[in-house]
């Protein structure tokens, strides 16, 4: 069996998935985090492939600013992350229930 | 290399990029850290940009291999962002100095927040909107916390950043999908690949994820739940900023794409994007009902709005596009206008914006009161202010393509948001305070915002057509 196109764009998917239930049910924030990133990346794959399939380079140039865009956006969560340490001394995701409803 | 067309094309995000420069060396020429000079100079640049940009109407086009486009619908918008980022920044000072925050972290961040919505218009390619989005988001991540003596904006922030990741995904995922099926991230390329009205499944998912990631940005339920906590976490001038601009940026894109791009799929996504119009503008308004903190009603009242403009999206076509711009420009004006006025009245000190600050405020603070009441039947859609014309000229677009139950939902929401609306002006006018509450301070830059806001709902409010007309020239 070879390897196809339909093959990466699956296991994107799965990547995907397993990102995005990790985001809705992990309790810890730093989790949630490397969670979103999965997400990310299980795009890049998807992204790279289809570039490779089609042979066209504009999928694998956007794979560059999706991981620098990821990173910016870890950088400031990471430090809005130390923000909350400092205001609750806690990572739980229940510290985030001061505002309701 | 890069023709002139393409530098004349983004010159109003290149000067904005240059003043967010200027301002932060401005800023660390200062070593206490309370530089006056930034808020000038913020403001000749938002409205150096603003006038460039009107400059360019009819003069703009597509710039950088089509990545960009200045057509005259840009030019409307990027001069509407320019008016918001100019009001924010005259009504920030007063509160940034009474809650410690830094002016000159706050500036820069508000300018880059500018321009990323400025890309996001002007972009005509998914991964240049992304930018855009991204760069905005990341900037209002770091405004959003900006109060770190207060831990509800940290959290606010965090739970914006959270959601906002996780929603970018879900829209980059759509773009990776879109990209497999028609091998094009520009608009034009999807709408010359995408033309069939049963498109094949994973060009269905690429829309649906896109779908997704769009009603988190301008926070249509069910992906709402995080706007209302981040409106009342955040600063409030950052509040007012974000409950329009990022608004009217993305429903610029939302017409872009799934307004133009898509428009030969619509049979796959009219009828979820339909039910999530009624979803969100019912929500919005039940919830808003029971509120007692007044940022938390606005922030349910935006959400109801952003559902009255999605029934734009339904409509389709250039009237039903020049309604839901002109909706855009008047929910601008008048949220804005609200939201200083909720800045303004904060009677008992705490930092708590509850509704009963307002009991009385109307005979004691006559312009105050004026304005707020122009504000709030604009918003409830009363003749004869900009609000009224909005929804008017917006939901007979949709019942001319036979949107009826849509625009009755519709209508029999907009009445009952009339309820929350004008219980304020009864606080205002007819109730007592309980208790001894401190006068509202005098400010001559929220002064000039209220009169300059309700000025502009009112003229707008008289001569409707004109601003019509004008927007239904500048339509793609």
């Amino acid at each position: 069996m070879t390897i196809q196109l339909s093959h990466y764009l699956l296991l994107s998917a799965v990547l995907f998935s397993i990102g995005a239930a990790g985001v809705l049910t992990r309790k810890n924030l730093i989790v949630i985090f490397m969670a979103l990133e999965l997400m990310m990346n299980a795009v890049n794959l998807s992204f790279v492939a289809v570039a490779r399939y089609m042979g066209d380079a504009a999928g694998q140039l956007i794979v560059f600013f999706v991981i620098c865009v990821a990173a910016a956006e870890v950088a400031v969560g990471l430090a809005i992350l130390i923000a909350l340490w400092r205001h609750k001394g806690s990572m739980h995701i229940d510290t985030l229930a001061a505002m309701k409803w | 290399m890069y023709s002139s067309t393409d530098i004349i094309g983004i010159l109003p995000e290149f000067l904005l990029v240059i003043t967010a420069i200027l301002v932060l060396i401005l800023d660390l020429l200062d070593k206490r850290g309370e530089t006056a000079g930034v808020v000038p100079l913020s403001l000749v640049g938002f409205i150096g940009a603003g006038i460039v940009s009107a400059f360019l109407w009819d003069r703009g086009g597509y710039a950088f291999y089509d990545m960009v486009v200045a057509d005259n619908f840009t030019t409307v918008f990027r001069v509407l962002l320019c008016f918001i980022g100019a009001i924010t920044v005259l009504v920030s000072p007063a509160y940034l100095r009474y809650r410690d925050i830094r002016l000159g972290e706050y500036h820069p961040l508000l300018i880059i927040a500018v321009f990323g919505m400025m890309v996001m218009v002007s972009a005509a390619d998914l991964l240049l909107f992304f930018l855009g989005v991204e760069t905005l988001s990341i900037a209002l991540y770091v405004l959003a916390c900006l109060d770190r003596r207060d831990s509800r904006s940290t959290e606010a922030a965090l739970k914006y950043l959270i959601l906002g990741a996780f929603s970018t995904a879900f829209l980059l995922y759509g773009v990776a999908l879109l990209y497999a099926v028609t091998g094009f991230t520009s608009y034009a390329g999807i709408m010359e690949n995408l033309r069939e009205t049963t498109p094949d499944p994973l060009a269905v998912a690429g829309i649906g994820f896109l779908l997704i990631g769009f009603a988190f940005k301008v926070a249509a339920v069910p992906f709402h739940f995080w706007s209302p906590d981040v409106y009342q976490g955040a600063p409030t001038p950052i509040t007012a900023f974000m409950s329009v601009g990022p608004k009217a940026a993305a429903f610029v894109a939302l017409i872009r794409v799934f307004g133009i791009a898509l428009d030969g799929t619509a049979d796959v996504w009219m009828d979820a994007l339909a039910i999530v119009a009624a979803l969100t503008m019912t929500l919005g308004n039940v919830v808003a009902l029971r509120q007692q903190n007044i940022k938390r009603m606005l922030a349910y009242s935006s959400i109801a709005h952003a559902g009255y403009l999605l029934v734009g999206i339904v409509a389709g076509g250039q009237r039903a596009f020049a309604a839901l711009s002109f909706y855009l420009v008047a929910y601008a004006l008048m949220n804005l206008g609200a939201f200083t006025v909720a800045m303004l009245v904060n009677r008992r000190g705490d930092g708590d914006y509850q509704l009963e600050d307002y009991k009385g405020a109307g005979f004691a603070h006559p312009l105050l009161g004026a304005t707020m009441a122009i504000f709030m039947f604009s918003l409830a859609g009363i003749p004869p202010t900009a609000g009224f014309f909005g929804k008017l000229y917006l939901f007979s677009a949709a019942v001319e393509k036979g949107y009826v139950l849509l625009v009755v939902i519709a209508v029999l929401n907009s009445a009952l948001a009339a309820y929350y609306y004008l219980r304020i002006l009864g606080y205002m006018y007819m109730a007592r305070p309980e208790r001894e509450l401190k006068p509202v301070p005098r400010l001559g830059a929220y002064t000039f915002t209220l009169i300059l806001t309700s000025a502009i709902i009112l003229f707008i409010g008289a001569l409707p057509a004109g601003m019509l007309n004008l927007l239904f020239a500048a339509l793609p």
